[in-house]
């Protein structure tokens, strides 16, 4: 025998239907959150240690110019280090079958014969290269994807002066290019940007690094401190060239994705709290509604001896079944949407095994948030309803009583129409409930706001970096510093209208116990197409002595304008200087250290070399010019500003649609389940009310405009809260997204801010016709007979 | 006093299906209703007036018959052209007043002024129901004559042609209720307006020009008083 209790709360589910889909649907939306951003962040966290320890990821990582092999057995003695792998390590330009631009490689060397390595190949397709054979390589499988290439296809590169083509012979991924990007480069560009892996023989002598070495890698001991390793290797290095060894944190891909994976960790926290948030706020005036309607049935069943604790857990009881049927829609669906998302950051971070996975963890974590929302959203209505007193209950509940308004007493009120009257002073009446629901659609809105504000923020980013700051059409890097005469080589080359040359070369930056490597860069006064800027991106003059410092650089040293920094540099003589900063600059990515080119000269003790070069290009002659630049063997790398902006683009937009399609999913049932569920209400309290107005003659849409119209209240005071809100969230998110390699702008669009408002509305209207069809079945018969 | 008939029932059945069971409220009903007049529908609960009334106010839809009113034939119409008909030629008076709690007696009556062609100064009908000095009370502040005084304010305020008013007195005490009966027979009167009044009290009979008895869903039979009683006369 079933429990009449149980069998109540049935009814009661099963009556009040929608408001609990409603209110299941933002729980579950909430808890579909929670599992995929947590379960992916756990998914990767799982693939990247499962990764990285399989394949032996290096701790500490060192560039130098030329070391001789015997080293390697220096550097194992280290103490601390557990293995070392030596290897050569060099940029060439590729040609690409099917790319007109040259392509950049990175060819890392590798045993002619496969032993187990650092940093070792997860062979994905084809083979190991054989022994010998000095024009086979194995290609980063994510390089090969982007440009269709297959095993069996060739690739032709510039090794050392001579022109030699390369065949595929196998795909395979890396640790350490699990975000394969090239050096100073932020964004991935998969079609220009690729690791080769050459066989040691071949590349060593292509580079005269026969017996030698120009990187090395390596592991810690269990207990040893990366710092001194670090330390002592640099020492060790520092005759041969070596550019400051760097601990796995700073490794590029290493620290993109731990930047990544705290932003994940941050975000799998914040929005599904919203979610649940606004999921409590439902369930209350769900319950709260539904202990005032059933007032006669609380009493009857305490003046049959039923204890106020088994009254109170039967509205209780009411809760834990609505967030369980949405745990359970929720951990479906967050499942599917892990499945997409981990997928989609599958196309960014290339793991041997990624596969999304939530475990018993996350999803125990889950049911248990899950009920916490229920218990805090019911306990208010189900006290209520354990406190009644019998006899109390049993009478009908006191009329309304309402009085006249803010609005009537100020006089404006004889303006307004009886029924914008009614609407007023019923949300009056209830001014919390308004609030809340106010309060629910806003942070919707807000939440749709910041779904698009990953768009606004990185379009305006790349119009700051690459319409702004940078103003060339291609930048050319060389191998070597060169004179300036390789200046006007480089103009001599079809196609190009102007050139300036620039000289960057790698230092410290140190300022008290602070200190950061960057690449300096020497730049002309005249130069116009690379421009420094200030926050309002207006031009700043590069001052003629001292640094210029990017924004980020200047906060991570802690200098000002007139400060002095201790720039050691870490090539050639290697000087020391004390320079001052002169200016500070804002970019948004990287981190910038400019400097005039003559001074720099003077403090590399040097002629005016130059590293590298931008280009303004004829676009008609543009493929003339990549067609030489993929010859030149002193040209390390090409990086063409259009491919750049289109690669990125299009990767930006695809990680940030699917998540703002995501986000307005869910924030449209937030504001679809809270006017639903507030419409409801008002239904039911004033059904009466309205079917009156029916009798009297009311048309159909006009009583749909009274009960719809507190709902459109509702909605047009969340808007303006709610795009404040979004901005909120967006300038609380900045700091998150301040990284070293790139910071996102605080800059939402006016079109977000109406796609937003839109969507609100749109979602409200949805939910506004769901009720507005139940008007027409209300009893106007019934009406002429039943008290209030 | 007679003239052309303003509603015309002819052969007005109503069936109803509770459950399993059918339930006749109306059989064969002939009816007219002319001008000016003021009739009391008088029945025992379950007799079929309300039913009646529901019918000639364009609420419900009888199962056999035809209702005109004037010649816009009611029983063809739809569910919109019912509630024009309801909005721009019917006033109601419910036993439990109705009235919008969250508005002053005055805007109650506003409220359906303003969607009226050709209605009166909300304020006049006030005055007319004597309650002129209670215009800005809400329902709440109200006892329950005044209230029901307010919905007959509301329901002649846009000149309706017919009024309808389901037992008005039913929730009221003795004296209250005859306040009411006063102030319907007074709008009858002034106005000119059609009055049916629903009651299963026989003695507020005395005050219409015609009674008309209900039972088991036929009529079973119509009066008509020489003279009309003044509601102060009656007494139950």
């Amino acid at each position: 025998m079933v429990s009449p209790l149980v069998r109540i709360m049935l009814r009661e589910l099963w009556h009040l239907r929608g408001q609990v889909v409603a209110a299941a649907l933002v729980v579950a939306c909430g808890v579909a959150a929670f599992i995929s951003m947590r379960g992916t962040y756990h998914s990767l966290v799982v693939a990247q240690d499962d990764y990285y320890a399989s394949y032996r990821f290096a701790d500490v990582f060192a560039n130098l110019k030329r070391a001789p092999e015997s080293l390697a057995q220096r550097i194992r003695a280290i103490p601390g280090v557990a293995m070392v792998d030596t290897r050569v390590v060099a940029d060439v330009t590729l040609d690409v079958p099917g790319l007109a631009e040259p392509a950049t490689g990175r060819l890392v060397s590798i045993p002619p014969r496969r032993e187990p390595t650092l940093n070792d190949l997860a062979l994905s397709a084809g083979r190991y290269i054989e022994a010998g054979r000095s024009d086979e390589a194995i290609a980063s499988r994510t390089f090969a994807e982007a440009n269709g290439l297959r095993v069996g296809d060739s690739i032709g590169a510039v090794l050392n002066g001579r022109w030699t083509k390369l065949t595929i012979v196998g795909l395979a991924l890396s640790p350490e290019y699990v975000y394969e990007v090239g050096s100073g480069v932020v964004f991935p560009d998969n079609r220009h940007f690729g690791v080769l892996w050459v066989g040691r023989p071949a590349l060593a002598a292509a580079f005269q690094m026969d017996g030698a070495f120009n990187d090395v890698a390596l592991t810690l001991a269990a207990g040893a401190v990366a710092q001194d390793v670090v330390d002592r290797l640099d020492r060790l290095l520092e005759p041969y060239g070596g550019l400051s060894a760097y601990p796995r944190r700073d490794q590029v891909s290493h620290r993109f994705l731990s930047d990544e994976f705290g932003e994940i960790e941050i975000t799998s926290t914040w929005i599904p709290a919203l979610f649940l948030a606004v999921a409590a706020f439902l369930l209350y005036t769900v319950l709260s509604r539904l202990v005032s309607t059933q007032r006669a049935q609380i009493g009857l069943l305490k003046a049959f001896g039923y204890s106020n604790l088994a009254v109170g857990l039967l509205y209780l009881s009411f809760a834990v079944a609505t967030v369980t049927i949405g745990t359970i829609v929720g951990m479906a669906a967050g499942i599917w949407f892990g499945g997409l998302m981990t997928g989609l950051y599958g196309d960014y971070f290339h793991f041997p095994r990624l596969s999304f996975d939530a475990p018993a963890s996350v999803l125990l974590e889950t049911a248990l948030i899950g009920l916490i929302a229920a218990s805090v959203g019911a306990l208010g209505a189900a006290r209520r309803a354990s406190s009644l007193p019998p006899a109390e209950a049993m009478r009908a509940e006191p009329p309304a009583s309402f009085r006249a308004g803010l609005i009537e007493r100020s006089g404006a009120g004889a303006l307004l129409a009886p029924t914008l009257r009614m609407i007023l002073r019923n949300l009056a009446r209830r001014p919390w409930r308004a609030a809340m629901s106010i309060l629910g659609v806003a942070l919707a809105i807000g939440l749709m706001v910041v779904g698009r504000f990953g768009i606004d923020a990185s379009s305006h980013l790349l119009h700051v970096q690459l319409d702004v700051i940078q103003r060339d059409d291609v930048t050319v890097t060389l191998r070597e510093p060169r004179e300036a005469a390789a200046r006007e080589e480089i103009a001599r080359l079809p196609g190009v209208l102007r050139v300036e040359g620039f000289r960057a070369t790698a230092v410290w930056l140190r300022h008290g116990h602070r200190a950061k490597k960057v690449a300096l860069v020497g730049i002309d006064a005249d130069d116009s197409l690379h421009r420094l800027v200030d926050r309002r991106l207006r031009r700043v003059d590069l001052p003629p002595e001292g640094l210029a410092l990017g924004r980020k650089l200047a906060e991570i040293l802690d200098v000002k304008v007139g400060d002095t920094v201790t720039v050691e540099v870490i090539e050639g003589a290697r000087p020391v200087r004390e320079v001052p900063v002169s200016a500070v600059v804002d970019e948004y990515l990287g981190l910038g250290a400019y400097m005039d080119r003559r001074a720099l000269a003077r403090l590399l003790r040097e002629d005016r070399l130059v590293s590298g070069a931008r280009l303004r290009v004829d676009p008609a002659q543009a493929p003339r010019l990549y067609a030489e630049l993929k010859q030149i063997p002193a040209v390390a790398g090409v990086e063409v500003k259009e491919s750049v902006r289109k690669v990125v683009q299009d990767s930006l937009d695809r990680a940030f649609e699917m998540f703002s399609r995501i986000i307005v999913v869910f924030a449209g049932v937030i504001v679809a389940g809270t006017i639903y569920n507030s419409a409801r209400i008002a239904l039911s309290e004033r059904g009466n009310e309205l079917a009156s107005l029916r009798v009297l003659g009311f048309r159909q849409r006009e009583i749909v405009a009274i009960l719809l119209g507190e709902q459109a209240l509702l909605v047009a005071a969340a808007i303006p809260l709610g795009l404040a809100v979004g901005y909120a969230i967006a300038a609380a998110l900045v700091p998150v997204f301040d990284r070293e390699l790139f910071r996102l702008p605080l800059v939402i669009t006016n079109l977000t801010y109406a796609w937003a408002a839109l969507a609100a509305i749109v979602a409200a209207l949805l939910s506004g016709a769901v009720v507005a069809r139940r008007i027409g079945r209300l009893d106007l018969v019934a009406v002429l007979k039943t008290r209030e | 006093m007679r003239g052309d008939a303003v509603f015309h029932v002819h052969g007005v059945s109503k069936v109803y299906r509770m459950g399993e069971v059918e339930v006749h409220a109306l059989r064969e009903v002939d009816l007219d209703l002319y001008e000016g007049e003021l009739v009391v529908l008088l029945g025992a609960s379950g007799s079929g007036k309300s039913t009646l009334l529901n019918i000639l106010g364009g609420l419900d839809r009888p199962t056999r018959g035809e209702v005109f009113y004037r010649d816009h034939q009611l029983t063809a119409a739809s569910d919109a052209q019912l509630t024009e008909f309801r909005r721009e030629h019917v006033g109601f008076v419910f036993q439990f007043y109705n009235l919008i709690p969250s508005l002053t007696a005055l805007e109650n009556v506003a409220l359906v002024t303003q969607i009226a062609a050709n209605p009166m100064d909300p304020a006049q009908a006030l005055e007319l129901v004597g309650l002129g000095d209670r215009r800005n009370h809400f329902p709440a502040q109200l006892s329950g004559g005044e209230q029901q005084r307010v919905a007959i304010a509301r329901a002649v305020a846009k000149r309706p042609d017919v009024l309808l008013c389901d037992e008005p007195t039913g929730a009221l005490d003795y004296a209250t209720g005859k306040l009411v009966l006063e102030v319907l027979e007074r709008v009858n009167r002034e106005l000119g307006t059609i009055t049916v009044l629903i009651t299963h009290n026989a003695a507020i009979a005395a005050m219409a020009d015609r009674v008309i008895r209900i039972g088991s869903g036929r009529i079973v039979g119509i009066e008509r008083n020489a003279t009309r009683a003044s509601p102060s006369e009656i007494s139950w």
